[in-house]
């Protein structure tokens, strides 16, 4: 590289620094950290969004004969003269909880905030592969948000067929109100935000494969990378499969074809549509919904990786096993998509079969439970809220996929199917360690996303009282369960065999509330300490990984050269060394006091590393 | 119950008082000061430390003081061969699973707050160990092919062939009620259907064409059922999908428009009977909706009703073919078939029609 051209690029990118408007350094932006605020400050917004709705559902499931009259200036004509909640806004508030919760906030907010903050910055890269298309990501997911947003105002009100939005009810407006316009903007919603989805996963994936600094190879990523880098394959091959089956919904509801649609009678009219099948349109969403879920929890298990053994002061325990089996559970999540379809009228031999491949899927996640385990044995534990977000999304990972153990059993699911046996499960194992997935990270990784450090005793406030509301939330709702009490059920007076146990509804209702206002104390200390928190330092946490080693990063990362990397993330606590922690910029020929035997060979390798180019994408290829 | 709840208020109130306590401390703290270094973890790590086992004991007592509450609550016994096979294997495998439930959680909770930070102290390197994971990886997928294997043969038990002697009954959901079709007295067979025949009256489109449909009677209420013969429903839905939902009898199989679906079971406790076990003289077995299928899903309820095979026949032989509540339709029976259908409807209709 000539002394002309680097003279040159440093021109360039200094006059670029001085013209950034207001608007192309916050809101238009192509830098990645930015971006990845945004998403995450979108997210959070849906977040309080969509668990509102919750809570307004959980109060007419926890006390139904409440006078609900106060929430009208809210809910307005939902909310009847009676002061009673409509029953098909009951089902719409459901609806959109779920959509908004599993799209919006666990994976935009979690995938989207994490992905684009760290893939940059814990590989040595300037920014993402292509930061315009990195820009066009979150604007498709924010457009989305808006006719989300859009369509809970309308009359008909938002799509009210469960997030499923299984046809033949999704499709006919004259099924249920919800089914006109607010479907229609469900599924242009659910259009941008898949497109969003695509341009972020190809991006995430190229900028791992092809722009990591010199010296970073493969096996010394840290396991937030391999889990990004994972997830963002997971999306890029199951979404396509979501906006198919979106599109051709599509042509069902307004272009009168029969994909989804036969034999149907409905408001004293028999429809001409005759051969479609209502089961294909599960096993279309399902081969979506199923890695989806692995989308939402595979982020929160690659930050709680790296959190956890930070604030051990430990090596994440089993590096290679953990990426064996986040790679083992990839693979598996596109093969066991029709256990959510055990009772739908499929094959049942068809049920055989999933029922296998899905037990099997227990095996890689107790395999990455007890590493973690495992890794704090013999620490030195931090409890950081971030340490104690990652400890506690173990646990919730845990108690819930032990369940899901249940119900990937064709026989056992008969019963509990479409229970809150299946409502409880899937909370804790994928909401709510999700959710913590995505405390922990940003309780960690704030101070190098806003220079500031968030108060930590609010924030350990803020883990006992969520985490002790969420038990208290979801443990008696698989009691509800085995009791048989249907989801998705506007209130349980009908029925004999519901109508004995609406205290514990009552309990749960009360519990929810609770973690809910809990939210409150996280989000005064996130927007209090984003202007008024305590200057952070450059590495607040003394962690290895390669973001700690810039303070404060404008554009572009690092001031200067991009660090080379020499050692693996995880030299915690070594043997010989001064420091409890070894940063991965260290060549092995710095510390030759803490060195294993295979480290010593790996000096050799320094010189070649040193050889390579930096990979600079501000310097090469402008 | 109520003692939960005053239990659940008061743990509120006093971490509400626990937070506002700190929060005067914490606002104090909140101030902007300059650039701090790193922090060493003071006497609140210990405190979390100490919480983690707090919680373990506090957690474990309730957890298992509100399952044991909660079982007075939980279905009674299963009332269908299948579904007391289905119980069991429930009860084994949750009773199997609590074992790592417990263990999990406790090692991770005793380890947090065994190895919370102590000043001086230096962690183990301890990265791996290929012996340990491969025990983690065996006895996990020893246990899903126990439970694997249980399963597999009770699922494909259940989704066997109906046998032989089963009593078919048709079962059509609609928005929003159920709708039952028997075969009849005289052939004891489901005429033909077409979902173009449906209106307001035959609800579930009774083909006329059909011989067999001449003596099918319907009911919109009440779906009996004899003990101890197997039953196979045969199920159908009209507008969206619904889902056949009988809790007493562990029974769920979806209804799809355009795609019948099927699901037999055994019977083996009356109506009567359970009656007087439960020594409650009101209960009924109901039908339930699992698919949301519109406003009125909440409420799509029917009442199954299990009787000994003699008073089915009963009931049975009572029931008022379609034809004769609706004679009306003999209109739809080609002519050549009318002669046949005329003792189903009244004479005089028959003599107005000819």
């Amino acid at each position: 590289m000539s002394v002309v051209e680097l003279v040159e690029h440093g021109h360039t990118e200094e006059h670029e620094h001085h013209e950034l408007s207001f608007w192309r350094k916050y809101i238009f932006t192509e830098d990645h950290k930015v971006i990845a605020k945004q998403f995450l400050i979108t997210g959070i917004v849906w977040a309080v969004i969509g668990i509102s709705l919750s809570i307004l559902f959980r109060i007419q499931l926890g006390f139904p004969d409440a006078d609900l009259s106060w929430l009208k200036p809210i809910l307005g004509g939902w909310i009847t003269d009676t002061g009673k909640l409509n029953p098909e806004f009951f089902l719409a508030l459901v609806t959109m909880h779920g959509t908004i919760m599993v799209f919006f906030v666990l994976t935009a907010g979690l995938s989207g905030t994490f992905s684009n903050f760290l893939i940059p910055l814990q590989i040595g890269a300037r920014d993402m592969a292509s930061g315009f298309m990195n820009m066009l990501s979150y604007w498709f997911f924010f457009i989305a948000g808006v006719l989300m947003f859009i369509s809970l105002f309308i009359p008909t009100g938002p799509a009210s067929g469960g997030w499923v939005v299984y046809p033949p009810l999704s499709a006919l407006p004259q099924a249920m109100s919800g089914s006109g316009l607010g479907m229609t903007l469900w599924l242009v919603s659910m259009f941008l935000f898949i497109v969003s989805q695509l341009l972020g996963g190809v991006n995430y994936i190229t900028t791992v494969i092809n722009l990591r600094t010199r010296g970073m190879t493969f096996s010394r990523l840290p396991l937030t990378i391999w889990s990004f880098f994972i997830t963002a394959i997971l999306g890029l091959i199951s979404f396509p499969v979501l906006l198919s089956a979106a599109l051709l919904l599509i042509f069902d509801r307004s272009f009168g074809t029969s994909f989804f649609l036969s034999e149907i009678y409905i408001g004293g009219e028999a429809l001409s549509n005759v051969g479609g099948s209502p089961i294909l349109f599960q096993h279309l969403f399902w081969f979506l919904g199923h890695p989806e879920v692995y989308i939402v929890i595979l982020p929160a298990l690659g930050i709680t990786s790296e959190v956890i053994a930070t604030n051990a002061r430990k090596p994440i325990f089993g590096y290679r096993a953990m990426i064996a089996s986040m790679v083992g559970i990839a693979f598996l999540s596109f093969i066991v998509w029709a256990h959510h379809m055990f009772v739908s009228g499929m094959n049942p031999f068809l049920g055989s079969i999933f029922m296998f491949l899905t037990l099997i899927i227990a095996v890689p996640s107790a395999v990455k439970a007890f590493n973690y385990i495992s890794t704090l044995w013999g620490g030195n534990l931090h409890f950081t809220p971030g340490m104690l977000f990652a400890i506690g999304m173990v646990s919730l990972f845990v108690s819930g996929g032990l369940t899901g153990i249940i119900l990937g059993n064709s026989a056992l699911d008969i019963q509990l199917h479409d229970t809150y046996f299946v409502v409880a499960h899937f909370h804790l194992v994928m909401g709510a360690s999700a959710a913590f997935g995505l405390f922990s990270g940003v309780y960690h990784w704030f101070p190098k996303m806003f220079g500031r450090m968030m108060n930590k005793s609010l924030g350990q406030v803020h883990f006992w009282l969520t985490f002790i509301g969420l038990y208290l939330v979801f443990i008696p709702m698989h009691y509800i369960g085995i009791a048989g009490f249907p989801r998705r059920y506007y209130q349980f007076t009908s029925y004999d065999f519901t109508s004995i146990f609406s205290d514990m509804n009552t309990f749960i209702t009360i519990a929810a509330i609770f973690t809910f206002l809990a939210q409150f104390v996280f989000l005064f200390n996130f927007f209090y300490s984003i202007f008024k928190g305590r200057k952070a330092p450059m590495n607040p946490w003394k962690s290895t990984t390669l973001e700690w080693t810039t303070h404060n990063p404008g554009h572009g990362n690092w001031v200067g050269e991009i660090p080379a990397v020499y050692r693996w993330p995880y030299d915690y606590s070594k043997p010989g060394a001064k420091d409890d922690f070894i940063p991965q910029t260290v060549p092995h020929s710095q510390t030759p006091e803490s060195n294993l035997p295979s480290d010593n060979e790996l000096i050799a390798e320094e010189k070649i590393i040193e050889s390579q180019n930096y990979n600079d994408q501000f310097k090469t290829g402008h | 119950m109520e003692i939960l709840l005053v239990l659940l208020v008061l743990v509120a109130v006093v971490l509400a008082l626990v937070v506002l306590g700190r929060l005067s401390g914490v606002v104090k703290g909140l101030k902007p000061s300059e650039t701090s270094s790193y922090e060493e973890p003071g006497r609140e790590n210990n405190i979390n430390g100490w919480m983690f086992i707090i919680v373990l004991v506090v957690g474990g007592i309730a957890i298992a003081w509100s399952y044991l509450h909660s079982r007075e609550f939980y279905l009674p016994e299963a009332s269908s061969v299948h579904g007391r096979r289905t119980d069991d294997l429930f009860w084994f495998s949750m009773g199997i699973l609590t074992i790592p439930f417990i263990l999990v959680n406790a090692t991770l909770f005793i380890f947090a707050w065994k190895y919370r930070y102590k000043k001086g102290k230096k962690a183990v390197f301890y990265p791996e160990n290929h012996r340990l994971e491969l025990v983690w990886t065996a006895v996990p997928a020893i246990v899903m092919a126990v439970l694997v294997l249980t399963g597999w043969k009770a699922w494909s038990d259940i989704t066997s062939d109906a046998p032989e002697d089963a009593e078919v009954i048709e079962i059509t959901g609609k928005q929003f009620g159920w709708i039952a079709r028997y075969g009849g007295v005289d052939d004891n067979k489901l005429g033909n259907y077409d979902y173009r025949l449906i209106d307001a009256q035959n609800e579930v489109g009774i083909d006329f064409s059909d011989e067999a449909s001449f003596d099918d009677f319907t009911n919109p209420t009440e779906l009996h059922i004899p003990v101890g013969r197997p039953v196979l429903l045969k199920i159908r839905a009209r507008d969206v999908l619904h889902s056949v939902f009988i809790p007493h009898m562990r029974v769920k199989m979806d209804a799809v428009p355009g795609m019948p679906t099927k699901f037999w079971f055994v019977a083996d406790k009356t109506t009567e009977q359970m009656r007087s076990e439960l020594g409650n003289p009101d209960f009924k077995y109901e039908i339930a909706c699992t698919e949301v299928c519109g406003q009125g899903h909440f409420g799509m309820k029917m009442l199954l009703v299990v009787e000994e095979e003699e008073d089915y026949q009963k009931w049975l032989a009572s029931q008022q073919p379609f034809l004769k509540t609706y004679p009306e339709y003999i209109d739809k029976i080609p002519a050549n078939l009318r002669a046949k259908a005329a003792k189903y409807v009244g004479a005089e209709e028959t003599a107005s029609a000819e």
